[in-house]
């Protein structure tokens, strides 16, 4: 699959997730989250640059577990919440928004 | 004529550097790389085997496999020669032949 | 929820040469989801996966040794690392990372993951796993 961004064919896997993750820019997260009918906010960006840090700084993408917990540690407790997390993004949280990051799947999601 | 001889694999973990060494004529080299770095280092229980063998054969040791593990290159042992991809390609063109020690 | 077990992860290969070290880290990061007692030993070889400054740029793979610091946030906190095994490398903890976590219970203060043990000491620990797991 691929993704047409600014003119730029940008390779993806059959689930969306960008294959080589250098190829990310925020233009790219907004044409994805396009794709799924998401207008992403502030809110969104949050999550999704936390991610990006998150990865830079270990290599992995965080567990859905891990990540409400590091969010609400960062952000505060009112968006440390998989309530808030699933209302950002509802096809799961680590998910969606680790697409959108053009980070790999996380390690034992399914 | 010189032999090079080449070792990957951890000296703490397969006989590979023993075999090597036995076989090692004087005059050959060995170049060690992937998990065969780790013998190149100094303090283990094998640097007084590979400091003794140095009388004998021309040790070399890949730089990028020492930087992959975290090995620093000051503290492999005096008188074995780090080496890039090239010197590599230099010392199987430069040699007779290969053994590697698998 | 079920009875509790204590699972160890026994790692006892070099990184990068083979694929032991990597699939251990993964399977420790999925079965973390499961809320039992885990713990990790490093020895023999194993001990060098945790060294620090690697750099595999020049080899062409992933370097996944900065993932064994996120290890706390997965609530996996008991790392033991055999003395004599460092011993026989020319290692000490010095030349591994500093591996740390921080303690829920105690107002999240940061706390060493990493336990320094004899092999005699890690010979008991083991034996009182209910499940040992072998990389």
């Amino acid at each position: 699959m691929a993704l047409e961004v600014n003119g730029k064919v940008i390779e993806t896997d059959e689930e969306g997730y960008l294959a080589n993750i250098n190829d990310w820019t925020p233009e790219v997260a907004d044409a994805m989250a396009k794709a799924d009918g998401v207008e992403l906010t502030d809110n969104h960006w949050e999550v999704i640059n936390f991610l990006r840090e998150y990865y830079d700084e270990y290599q992995i993408a965080p567990a859905v577990r891990v990540l409400t917990k590091a969010i609400g540690k960062k952000l505060g407790k009112e968006k440390g919440n998989s309530k808030y997390l699933y209302e950002l993004f509802p096809y799961g949280p680590a998910k969606q928004a680790c697409k959108y990051a053009g980070l790999p799947k996380p390690t034992g999601c399914v | 004529m010189a032999m090079l001889h080449t070792v990957n694999k951890s000296p703490f973990e397969r006989t590979a550097l023993q075999s090597c060494l036995g076989h090692a004529l004087e005059g050959a080299s060995v170049l060690l790389f992937e998990d065969g770095v780790y013998a190149a280092m100094q303090g283990t229980a094998v640097s007084a085997q590979v400091s003794e063998a140095l009388g004998k054969v021309r040790f070399y040791v890949l730089g990028p496999d020492l930087r992959a593990r975290g090995l620093r290159e000051d503290r492999v042992i005096d008188g074995i020669q780090v080496v890039d991809y090239d010197g590599f390609v230099d010392l199987v063109t430069s040699h007779d032949n290969v053994q590697a020690w698998l | 929820m079920s009875e509790i077990k204590k699972f160890m992860y026994v790692n006892r290969k070099a990184p990068y040469g083979t694929i032991y070290a990597l699939e251990s880290l993964e399977v420790v990061l999925i079965g973390a989801a499961f809320d039992q007692d885990v713990s990790l030993a490093f020895l023999d070889d194993g001990v060098y996966q945790l060294t620090k400054d690697q750099d595999t740029s020049g080899i062409g793979m992933k370097n996944f040794s900065p993932t064994y610091a996120a290890l706390g946030d997965y609530d996996v906190t008991k790392i033991y690392v055999e003395k004599e095994s460092l011993e026989e490398r020319g290692l000490s903890l010095d030349d591994l990372q500093h591996l740390t976590y921080e303690d829920e219970d105690d107002d999240w203060a940061e706390k060493d993951s990493i336990r320094l043990v004899s092999r005699e000491e890690l010979a008991r620990i083991m034996d009182e796993q209910d499940v040992l797991l072998s990389f």
